[in-house]
């Protein structure tokens, strides 16, 4: 059942994608040319995750365990540490280069777009390299 | 700063259905969603292979499926440089692993549990992003 779940909820977060346009780069490099001409939208899909996910995570993480699972597996994890700071600069740099982030561009082949392509294979080789060091 | 291009209700509905499928996985699965994570778990670990993988999978039929049953045909505008591409993608790989999360696993699941952690991490790559954009307009 839980490879059922994770294909639903794949299959619900790319609509979700495509619906908000966010699968656009145009869009999100519009959300980030704050200094331009500026596209809010991104924005709005934020709040809008964030409206439904939050109230549903707090209403039911006290729950002993999830439906499918037998325990949740949950980042506790609460350091803020250069790590942090330092691989968020450059997510937010290629970000901005290529107005990519995962969700989108792995939704994006789909398209079979080469661009979309080739970023998610150079994508794939920045997780291993991480993995690396 | 002016304002072109807003899709106001579009976003907030495609916010609103990726708000339930973090829920649904969270609720069902246990697990918070964060594309940069299971994308980089299908790659590395052998745990939840399966699970991960479909998520991938689902994540390319979900524009496919919507394009079926709307008959509407999706339109990207995407770079073709190479160098924007690959030097954006393995900065997106490896930025998103060093700090443990992108837009989704950071900005939306870490937010929604109000993990100052992901709103420090939100707030950097939101800056970043935006002081990118600034100097590609520039140069």
């Amino acid at each position: 059942m839980n490879k059922l779940v994770s294909l639903f909820c794949g299959i619900i977060f790319g609509i979700g994608l495509v619906i908000s346009q966010m699968i656009n780069p145009a869009k999100v490099l519009g959300f980030l040319n704050l200094f331009g001409e500026w596209d809010p939208s991104l924005a709005f899909v934020m709040i809008g995750a964030l409206i439904v996910s939050s109230p549903l995570f707090h209403l039911f993480k006290n729950k002993e365990k999830p439906i499918f699972s037998s325990s949740f597996s949950i980042s506790n994890k609460k350091e803020i540490d250069k790590k942090l700071i330092i691989g968020s600069i450059l997510f937010g740099a290629g970000w901005g280069l290529a107005g990519l982030c995962p969700g989108p561009a792995i939704s994006s082949i789909a398209l079979l777009n080469m661009s979309s392509i080739i970023f998610v294979i150079a994508m794939f080789f920045g997780f291993y390299i991480a993995k690396l060091t | 700063m002016s304002i072109i291009n807003f899709t106001p209700i579009s976003a907030l509905t495609g916010g609103l259905i990726i708000g339930f499928s973090v829920f649904l996985f969270f609720i069902l699965n246990g697990r918070m969603v964060g594309v940069s994570g299971i994308a980089s778990n299908f790659l590395i670990s052998k745990n939840n292979r399966i699970d991960n993988l479909l998520f991938l999978v689902g994540l390319i039929f979900g524009p496919l499926i919507y394009s079926y049953f709307t008959s509407q045909k999706i339109e990207i505008s995407i770079t073709n440089s190479l160098f924007l591409l690959i030097g954006g993608g393995l900065l997106v790989g490896f930025g998103t692993r060093i700090s443990g999360g992108c837009t989704s696993g950071h900005g939306i699941s870490g937010i929604s549990r109000f993990s100052l952690r992901s709103m420090i991490a939100t707030i950097t790559f939101m800056i970043v992003g935006v002081l990118t954009v600034l100097m590609k307009n520039i140069l």
